[in-house]
């Protein structure tokens, strides 16, 4: 008699896995053979995909809705400038001052924001985002309401781009191109694994029971308000890491720009739930989808946000798990699977 | 002196913000719909506003009223057509339709009217002034203020007089029993935007005389009006009168102080009552 076993793996999930990690040792030596035009977008693609999983954690497996998730790329952003023009840090080091900037500012904003429930956390959240845009906008140092650039010596003595230029020959530019692009794949990778991970275990479980029903999950001894703690705090952090290798990147920032509601709020909303909400897979097939409307469509200016804009609204009435939603339907495929299931054993007669 | 004056002053604003805010007070009361369209379709109101006085020349008042039953039929269908698939526990599915109807609205304004900002002209009115007491009042200001007013009047006489007040309050509490009693939630709750499209076309008549607009406001506004229904409390048209006045006192003593804090005091005004008061000032039920 072979013994009971609980397991998540699939053969589709082991597949998955292995093609996965051909994919990122592809992505990782991609600066050798691709153009600067696609890194660049890549680059694009993975920050994208990173805040998309980071609010897909919140909003999907925690039940917040945050519409302020751009107060944590802003003040990540705002602390990686800091750091480097106020405290001549070099910039790759810095971004550890970005995590460090938005947990801090993420524990009075959930001390605030958890006492209000679901649309008005929402719109607490969105209100908060503005005050620290507005109260960053003050800090003259950093160039007020108008923005700032990183200065020329820390990006041309950042760590790595010297060594980078050499090895692949390109211009100063160019290497910190690729050296940003390392930087967001290895953020989009610890992402994934990281929530992946997060979701098997013990906490994982008791996520799962507090979305699907918090009462619930209350009765059998989770602990709920732990779990959003947990959860927004994990999402301020990685956030704010991301926006500090956004800024890396862009070199330049403003207030109105690190702190747009837009651009990295109501995008990762709609990446999410295009792909579908509450799956890893999801995020990753929205931002692909995207990225694809994006470059289909963005020369259309107006229109192109119209399109973008009724798209999210049809799909959300008709297909509100999104695509991954209907892939998963069809096929019961799971790459990322984290149902426990009992294999093995037999009933005797 | 200067203090009296702009404390008037900050009551009178908070007006303006109440009249943004009593369309969405009701739309949220009654369904808990978060409508982050709610600015874009003031914006929307001014537009139409524009186009009926610039093709009549009528007087912008006489062009409100001409633009009120077109923005209800345009309420009562979104909500029938659209937004009442997206009611339940979720507050997700109402939040992304919404928000997409806003990225629609703002766009296709941009398409039709250009970037360029416009404004409803009101004659002699836009610079009138009269005297009250130790300070002096611009009219329009004042009559933004009695309209705000006047409408959460007749809106609180609407819910608690009229059939059709019963039944948005029945709906509101428990649609299941409501629909045993021979209501249906669905008709219910489009007459409701209906009308809350109707107070959204006087928002946008003191929108588009008051100052400029462009088809990219509409966001800014959503968030005063936001802060006013959430202060005021869930339900209490009266609540948000006194939301839009508690925003736009501390808006303009904000900017008494420093020109740049106007719109950072009123949020934290905001932050401070929810602190103190999570579910606002004056909530009529339990959420």
């Amino acid at each position: 008699m072979t013994p009971y076993a609980v397991s998540t793996r699939t053969p589709a999930s082991s597949v998955a896995l292995t093609l996965g990690i051909a994919l990122v040792v592809v992505l990782y030596v991609a600066p050798l053979f691709a153009s600067r035009g696609l890194i660049q977008d890549l680059f694009f693609i993975l920050t994208m995909l990173t805040l998309a999983q980071f609010w897909n954690l919140l909003a999907g497996y925690g039940g917040l809705v945050s519409v302020g998730q751009q107060a944590f790329v802003g003040i990540g952003a705002y602390a990686l400038f800091g750091g480097v023009i106020l405290g001549a840090m070099d910039p790759v080091a810095a971004i550890l001052l970005s995590g460090v900037a938005a947990l801090v500012l993420a524990i009075p904003t959930a001390f605030f924001a958890f006492r209000l429930q679901g649309a008005y956390f929402a719109i607490g959240t969105w209100v908060i985002a503005e005050v620290a845009r507005l109260s960053i906008a003050q800090w003259k140092a950093l160039g007020g309401g108008t923005g700032t650039s990183l200065p020329r010596e820390a990006m041309r003595e950042m760590m790595l781009t010297d060594w980078i230029g050499t090895v692949f020959d390109v211009r100063a530019s160019a290497a910190r191109d690729i050296l940003a692009y390392w930087l967001a794949l290895t953020l989009a990778v610890a992402t994934i694994a990281g929530i992946y991970w997060l979701l098997r275990t013990k906490r994982g479980l008791a996520l799962a029971a507090v979305r699907d029903n918090m009462e619930a999950a209350k009765s059998v001894g989770v602990d709920a308000s732990r779990m959003k703690w947990v959860v927004f705090l994990t999402s301020a952090f990685g956030t704010g890491v991301a926006g500090g290798v956004i800024y890396l990147q862009k070199a330049r920032i403003s207030p109105d720009a690190a702190f747009s509601v837009t651009d990295w709020t109501a995008y990762v909303i709609f990446i999410v739930v295009i792909g579908g909400i509450g799956t890893i897979e999801g995020p990753i097939l929205g931002v692909l989808a995207f990225f694809l409307l994006q470059s289909l469509l963005s020369d259309y200016g107006s229109w192109y946000l119209m399109i973008l804009g009724l798209i999210g609204i049809v799909v959300m009435l008709f297909a509100p798990r999104g695509l991954w939603g209907l892939i998963s339907d069809r096929t019961g495929l799971q790459l990322f699977p984290i149902r426990r299931r009992l294999t093995g054993g037999k009933i005797e007669d | 002196m200067i203090w009296v004056d702009t404390l008037v002053q900050g009551i009178l604003l908070g007006g303006l913000y109440a009249l943004f805010a009593a369309g969405l007070s009701l739309v949220f009361g009654i369904m808990r719909l978060v409508n982050l369209a709610h600015g874009d379709l003031i914006v929307l109101g001014a537009y139409l506003i524009l186009v009926v006085v610039s093709a009549t020349g009528m007087n912008p008042i006489f062009a409100a009223a001409v633009a009120a039953p077109v923005m209800f039929a345009i309420g009562w269908t979104l909500q029938k057509v659209v937004l009442n698939r997206t009611l339940g526990e979720d507050i997700l599915p109402p939040l992304l339709v919404t928000f997409g109807l806003s990225i629609v609205l703002q766009n296709a304004l941009l398409e039709g009217f250009s970037a360029d900002s416009q404004r409803i002209g009101f004659g002699a009115l836009e610079t009138a002034s009269v005297p009250l007491g130790p300070v002096t009042v611009g009219v329009l200001p004042l009559m933004t203020f009695g309209t705000a007013v006047l409408t959460i009047l007749v809106l609180n006489q609407i819910f608690y007089r009229t059939a059709i007040g019963r039944a948005f309050r029945a709906t509101s509490d428990d649609a299941t029993t409501a629909s045993l009693m021979g209501i249906r939630p669905a008709r219910v709750f489009a007459t409701a935007t209906g009308l809350a499209m109707v107070v959204v076309t006087i928002a946008a008549l003191y929108l588009g005389t008051r100052a400029n607009f462009d088809p990219s406001i509409g966001p800014a506004r959503l968030i005063y009006a936001f802060e006013a229904v959430i202060i005021g409390g869930l339900g209490s048209l009266w609540g948000t009168l006194a939301g839009g006045i508690i925003i736009g006192v501390a808006q303009t003593l904000g900017a008494a102080i420093n020109p740049e804090w106007q719109i950072l005091a009123g949020h934290l005004a905001f932050l401070i009552v929810l602190l103190v008061r999570p579910r606002g000032l004056f909530p009529r039920g339990k959420d």
